[in-house]
């Protein structure tokens, strides 16, 4: 695989002299705040000019007064900045499981062939592009404009690149959003942005009129989302109201909240889809959050690969600012609350939290050592609290209708409402609103119209960091303490399905490479680890591994599994090693392949 | 104090200081590769790993702070196996010919120098961009120093930092100019601080290759000159 593919200048092109008079207003309006708009400013940039040029990121070093090698090491860093010429298009096709099994290889074989004689062409190879319902996926930035936009094409097939490069509009594929409740998502998977109105017409900000609006204690709201028992929602399963309850009693005047949409998990595609369609419902759990833990600022970081949500988050955000739940005074209570729209530039490490916090402040996404945590020491080095979308899209149900109304749901442990990504061989792949308790059978069955093309082989759940399941598994029940003696992890909610007829050790060659792609490298067990698991996952699907190959490989995981600094290395072996104790063939196979 | 017990001896240490530390003061080694005493310490090697009982993974001695009661192993099997691994893995990517001590903590967990077989090593070419030090990115294990001592750590001159990300991470200077067009001042701190010789000074350099004292001076002569001047017309800039 291509690992570097920014680096690769394009000859072809034409660099004409820079006008930096253009770049002189970004500088301006980015400068007061010093490095950390560093990313804004780069991206902003780069919409100008399709890529980076020298003296661009010299003016930008300059005026956000951040030294050339730290601007040359953030570049560098993230997959959506280029320091070379890039073509007039930019196609990231997926080809994360998947969109594999859906076409992806073949869209990204025609994609670079169309490359390979039009040099207006970029074509890169992406990861997940957390569009795995509606898949293949293609992410495209149009240098075509000024600035460029950035689009997202799903179910897109070989026949559709033409259309895709002429930038045409095509028929959405929408996303399909079904379960047994319907507590947070009833405007969610109808194509389009929900306004403030229309939340409010459902009941939206009510919690917040409650709580802000009458002078509710912080520590009120934080009783209650104890007593709900929520517990986070973006993977490493942390109930929420410690962070919020450690972070309210932390000293420091500045404290900082922080939504993480970094949504990049392969499989998972829930918080897409619920900012995509109520991204005021997300805001208004934020904005509780804030006032709980008395923060005065807050920071949405959305991927940069998540053009549409960038679009609902910014118009939602307005729409707020207009109705004075953002801003000065917020309903009367004498608090006030900004938010800031962030956007990453491509690398998963960035959800991974203390990573995020090192890029909001402009720097590369090397996570922090921990101790210590965010909630004393966070963005800046103040308290901060960090929580996934999903999560705050439930904060508003309860404070509005009660932890006792939130319990009704779910189990004693595992609490309320939870929302499930399913994609792969089902008949209906989609987002699904369940309560905690269901089993593995009733969702895939009952509500994703169960498995396509031939019998259940595998499900993988929590994407790439999470672990492989078997038909064995099906009457697990969806909860944390059941998944957990099992076994199993439910980890971001991303449940991936393969059929009998799928190549599994193509599917875990792919873990291989996303993992590679997307270590940070800074510690050793991940940084030479990743690069070690994925050659020997290549030879193990190419039916060609070597004597030692397997106590080599689960040295190899287990060394990233125990010493890695962050929960990235610590799960990069996850699902590989679950899936060789699940079938121990996939290796024996190979094996007798290569003998026969 | 603090109480812990290393290894399961008693020890009284000092609040708020590593359990690197106070093994050290124990007379417990612990191996360290990326460590330095006049570096801030990052965890980034792993190689100082140890089990403190009730934790869910190992952790990195370097950086973790005694606590009360805390009982750390640090030569457990598991710990073993981290570490052999870590070296096997480091070997099979970075040019170790210069790195004696990390050639020796091979040997002393009998780490199998050709255990990856052929694989995909880090293969840089041999930067030698300026009259003082010749960079040998082949040998360079990522441990950061350079770019600590260059920044924040000693030098506040930030003329290196890092390029690219995982496996094929390097250290670079802004779009991968000669140094001498960087904001670098020759301090020399890097080339002090490297544990591989990736930074070596010029004339130890060419003494490898061959070079006699004679042939050195000879060949740096140009450069000398060139520096001498350049000088003034630097101070009226």
């Amino acid at each position: 695989m291509l690992r570097n593919p920014r680096r690769t200048p394009i000859n072809l092109c034409v660099i004409p002299e820079t006008d930096l008079s253009a770049l002189q207003p970004i500088l301006q309006t980015h400068a007061p705040h010093g490095r950390t708009r560093l990313l804004p400013a780069l991206h902003d940039a780069q919409a100008l000019y399709g890529w980076l040029p020298e003296p661009v990121l010299t003016q930008i070093a300059r005026a956000l007064r951040v030294p050339l090698a730290d601007v040359h090491g953030v570049v560098s860093f993230y997959t959506m900045f280029y320091n070379q010429p890039v073509g007039q298009k930019v196609l990231r096709v997926c080809t994360d499981p998947t969109c594999m099994t859906r076409g992806g290889e073949q869209t990204l074989a025609d994609a670079q062939a169309r490359a390979a004689a039009d040099p207006s062409i970029t074509v890169e190879r992406s990861t997940c592009l957390g569009c795995c319902n509606i898949a293949p996926a293609v992410n495209v930035t149009f240098n075509t404009s000024t600035p460029a936009h950035n689009r997202t094409f799903t179910g897109v097939h070989a026949e559709q690149i033409d259309a895709i490069l002429s930038d045409a509009p095509l028929p959405d594929v929408h996303d399909y959003v079904g379960g047994d409740v319907c507590v947070v998502t009833p405007l969610c998977g109808r194509g389009r942005r929900h306004t403030l109105a229309e939340y409010e017409a459902v009941g939206g900000m009510r919690a917040l009129r409650g709580a802000v609006g009458a002078n509710r204690a912080g520590e009120a709201i934080i009783a209650e989302i104890k007593a709900s028992g929520l517990i986070g929602r973006g993977g490493a399963a942390f109930p929420t109201w410690i962070k919020w309850d450690g972070t309210a009693k932390a000293s420091g005047d500045a404290k900082y909240f922080v939504v993480n949409a970094d949504e990049s998990e392969p499989g998972t595609f829930k918080d897409r889809v619920l900012l995509e369609g109520d991204p005021c419902r997300v805001i208004e759990g934020a904005i509780l959050g804030a006032y709980a833990i008395g923060a005065h600022k807050a920071f949405f970081y959305v991927r940069g690969e998540y053009p549409k949500v960038i679009a609902s988050l910014r118009a939602a955000l307005d729409e707020c600012r207009a109705a004075g739940y953002l801003g000065e005074n917020i309903l009367g209570a004498g608090w006030n609350l900004d938010i800031e729209l962030r956007v990453g530039a491509g690398a998963y490490i960035c959800g991974e939290e203390t990573a995020l916090l090192e890029s909001l402040e402009g720097e590369r996404g090397f996570p922090r050592v921990k101790p210590p945590f965010p909630v004393s020491n966070g963005l800046f080095g103040a308290p901060t609290v960090i929580q996934n979308v999903e999560t705050l899209a439930k904060v508003p149900y309860i404070l509005t209708h009660g932890a006792a109304a939130f319990r009704k749901f779910g189990t004693e442990k595992s609490t309320g409402v939870k929302l499930v990504c399913v994609s792969g061989h089902v008949a209906r792949p989609g987002v699904y609103e369940i309560p905690f308790g269901v089993t593995l059978r009733h969702l895939i069955d009952n509500l994703a119209g169960g498995v396509t093309g031939g019998e259940l082989k595998a499900l993988l759940l929590g994407g790439a960091s999470g672990t492989f399941a078997g038909p064995q598994h099906l009457d697990t029940p969806i909860t944390f303490e059941d998944l957990r003696a099992a076994g199993l992890a439910l980890g971001s909610g991303a449940i991936m399905v393969f059929n009998e007829h799928t190549d599994l050790r193509a599917v875990l060659a792919k873990i291989g490479h996303f993992f590679a792609h997307e270590s940070c490298g800074k510690c050793y067990p991940c940084q030479l680890g990743s690069q070690r698991q994925m050659e020997i996952l290549d030879r193990v699907a190419a039916g060609a591994i070597r004597p030692n190959d397997i106590a080599v490989l689960n040295d190899v995981g287990w060394t990233m599994t125990d010493a890695s600094l962050c929960g990235l290395g610590q799960t990069a072996a996850s699902a590989v090693r679950s899936a060789l104790a699940l079938w121990p063939e996939l290796t024996q196979a190979a094996q007798n392949g290569a003998n026969a | 104090m603090t109480n812990i017990s290393i290894n399961n001896i008693p020890i009284v240490a000092e609040p708020g200081t590593t359990i690197h530390k106070a093994a050290e003061a124990a007379g417990v080694a612990v191996p360290t590769i990326c460590y330095s005493d006049h570096c801030t310490a990052n965890g980034l090697c792993r190689m100082c790993v140890v089990e403190v009982e009730g934790a869910r993974t190992l952790v990195a001695s370097c950086v973790t702070q005694v606590t009360e009661g805390m009982k750390v192993h640090t030569d457990t099997e598991r710990v073993l196996r981290s570490r052999r691994t870590i070296l096997e893995m480091l070997n099979s990517a970075v040019d170790l010919s210069e790195a004696p001590a990390i050639q020796q903590q091979m040997r002393d967990v009998e780490a199998d120098p050709e255990r990856f077989g052929e694989c995909e090593r880090r293969a840089h070419t041999v930067i030698d961009d300026n009259p003082m030090y010749v960079r040998d990115y082949d040998k360079c294990i990522l441990c950061w120093r350079c770019v600590q001592v260059c920044a924040d750590d000693a030098q506040y001159t930030y003329a290196i930092n890092f390029d690219g990300r995982g496996f094929v991470t390097s250290i670079g200077t802004f779009n991968d100019k000669p140094m001498p067009e960087t904001s670098c001042v020759f301090c020399g701190q890097c080339v002090q601080v490297c544990p591989t010789n990736a930074l070596l000074p010029k004339r130890e350099h060419l003494l490898q290759a061959g070079k006699t004292p004679e042939q050195i001076h000879e060949l740096t002569r140009a450069q000398r000159k060139r520096r001498a001047r350049s000088t003034p017309n630097e101070s009226q800039a």
